[in-house]
């Protein structure tokens, strides 16, 4: 009945509800007792909550768990959340946090088997197999992108083309060349291959590309209309985040219309920011994940921060999984430049460190289809001067010190005393330009 | 002997050097001489003024970010090779200048170069040496 190739693994992907409900409880269960005995500030938190692992009996206790921030990571920097030892871990991934300081993440062998095997599942749902080239344009490094969707390509047996970032009119030439049959980077970035392919007068339908992968970024539905007519492929979008796996977590299947989580790895729920309490399927609020299958940094009922809703009912694509919508906001205020996480904060850090007030203000916008970060800075008696090579080089220095912090460039402008506005309480120093 | 210039950062913004010398203008500050380094996105803004203390404290109160620079004033003939033979001085101490502008003033005859340099104290002494004739506060203030 199943048709096979629809699915990585069919008998989970279209498992019924009761029999994913069982495995949800069963890894809750063990995960739990995992966060209680290996990692202190589970603990902790359990303690002060009057809370015994064993009071967790099924899936439909967890939200009786505490919850776990950004922060908590960001506090346990580098590994003092990791609920195993050093030898147990294979991979260490990284992303920015709200300071400066990275937020690491770590991976035993069987957790980076769970992340490819989501990928591998990702990339079937976009109608990949085995004898398909996946052409990789997601950054590789520390940073989540190219490493997910490589293993991902390789778990399900397909050709991984680890071609990573940037040299463009490259990219195409392999496109063509290599006859690559799947493409993955950040929505942006394919929009600018599109130009690109245009540009060098190549027929988007003379490639034999079909289908890309896009994530790590905010997009939407007339994005996903350019995309699909600049490179005449059908394109999915793919979620994630470092802290719960990477991307796979949730993929988009042949319907286009949100995406399906990996729920026996990740147990999402939605949750009102405010009160914290669970809301009921269909209604927005912040997604919050539980890695029920993971094993370095097994996280309980992470804050995303990332608004959607869920929708739990069977898909025409024959995928039990519960339904994601694509996120609409973040209850903070990050933003998510180039596919990269930007927090205001850690501007305003790296203004402190090298001696500037930070009265500043962030502009986003997107030009040929690429991110571009601007931080206008209030100029001060301290780093005046009166000939140009010398403010030009205060200009170098902030711009030097945000691409180390930031992992991307900006361009800094400085400007005049009090003429950017200012707030009482919480500051909105971001201006972001970008239609989506 | 300096002579002090008002350094004035200015953004790029329309009508931001209208309201300096506006500004400048109420309080009674008459310039001599001006000069504007200007690149993509700001400019600083150079004057010699007749009474640069006023004048920055003028600016300081408008909000403007102003720093008074040390700068050295020389007057010469207003003939052909004049200031060429200034500047040979000071490159043959291997003096550089990062920047310099000019004015002639109401009497005949007479220029002004402000001059910028690496190594200030130097180029005031061996100006001194070469009878060059150096401008002072006074002199600018009566001009």
């Amino acid at each position: 009945m199943i048709d096979d190739t629809k699915y990585y693994n069919p008998d989970i992907e279209c498992a019924p509800r009761e029999v994913l409900s069982w495995i949800q409880s069963r890894r809750l269960i063990k995960m739990v007792k995992s966060c209680y005995n290996n990692v202190p500030l589970y603990k902790k938190r359990f303690d002060e909550m009057g809370l015994v692992p064993e009071d967790i009996k099924s899936i439909e206790d967890i939200s009786k768990l505490p919850f776990t921030y950004k922060d908590d990571l960001r506090d346990a920097y580098p590994f003092g959340m990791f609920a195993v030892p050093k030898e147990k871990v294979v991979r260490i991934h990284a992303s920015s946090g709200t300071t400066g300081k990275q937020t690491v993440v770590g991976y035993t062998k069987n957790d980076i088997d769970v992340w490819s095997t989501s990928v591998a599942r990702a990339i079937t749902a976009a109608g990949g197999s085995k004898s398909d080239l996946v052409h990789i344009s997601y950054g590789y490094g520390l940073f989540t992108g190219g490493l997910g969707l490589h293993y991902g390509a390789e778990k399900l047996g397909a050709v991984a083309v680890p071609v990573s970032t940037g040299n463009t009119q490259r990219q195409v030439t392999i496109l063509q060349d290599y006859e690559s049959d799947i493409i993955c980077c950040t929505p942006s970035y394919a929009l600018y291959i599109g130009e690109t392919v245009k540009e060098m007068g190549i027929d988007p339908k003379s490639l034999k590309l079909r289908a890309g992968i896009f994530g790590a970024e905010a997009w939407s539905d007339r994005m996903r209309d350019r995309i699909e007519k600049s490179l005449a492929i059908k394109a999915y979008d793919i979620y994630g985040l470092s802290e719960i796996a990477g991307p796979g977590v949730s993929f988009e299947c042949c319907e286009q219309n949100g995406l399906h989580v990996n729920e026996d790895y990740f147990y999402p729920e939605i949750i009102d920011p405010e009160t914290g309490k669970p809301l009921p399927d269909g209604e927005y609020g912040e997604l919050v994940f539980t890695c029920i299958g993971k094993e370095a940094l097994p996280l309980l009922r992470y804050r995303t921060r990332d608004v959607c809703k869920l929708e739990r009912k069977t898909c025409s694509c024959g995928r039990t999984f519960v339904k994601m919508s694509k996120p609409r906001g973040r209850t903070d205020d990050m933003l998510v430049i180039r596919g990269i996480n930007v927090f205001p904060s850690q501007v305003e850090y790296v203004l402190l460190s090298v001696n500037i007030n930070p009265n500043y203000q962030i502009i986003v916008d997107r030009k040929n289809d690429l991110d571009i970060m601007e931080v206008q800075v209030e100029i001060s008696d301290n780093i005046f001067s009166d000939t140009v090579k010398n403010i030009k080089n205060v200009e170098h220095t902030i711009a030097q010190s945000l691409q180390s912090v930031l992992n991307i460039s900006a361009k800094v402008t400085l400007v005049e005393p009090n003429t950017l506005p200012r707030f009482e309480g919480k500051a909105n120093r971001v201006i972001d330009k970008r239609i989506l | 002997m300096y002579v002090k210039q008002l350094s004035i950062f200015v953004q790029n913004t329309k009508g931001r050097l209208a309201d300096i010398t506006e500004t400048l203008a109420k309080a009674g500050v008459d310039i001599r001489a001006i000069s504007v380094a200007d690149t993509r996105d700001f400019g600083i803004l150079r004057l010699i003024v007749d009474k640069p203390t006023v004048a920055v404290e003028t600016l300081k109160k408008a909000n403007m970010t102003v720093s008074l620079t040390k700068v050295i004033g020389v007057g010469i003939s207003d003939k052909p090779g004049e200031f060429a033979k200034v500047l040979r001085v000071l490159s043959d101490q291997d003096i550089q200048v990062e920047y310099m502008y000019a004015f002639i003033s109401r009497d005949k005859g007479k220029a002004f170069v402000i001059l910028r340099v690496d190594d200030a104290e130097l180029a005031l002494s061996i100006i001194q040496k070469s009878n060059i004739h150096i401008l002072t506060e006074d002199e600018i203030a009566n001009m």
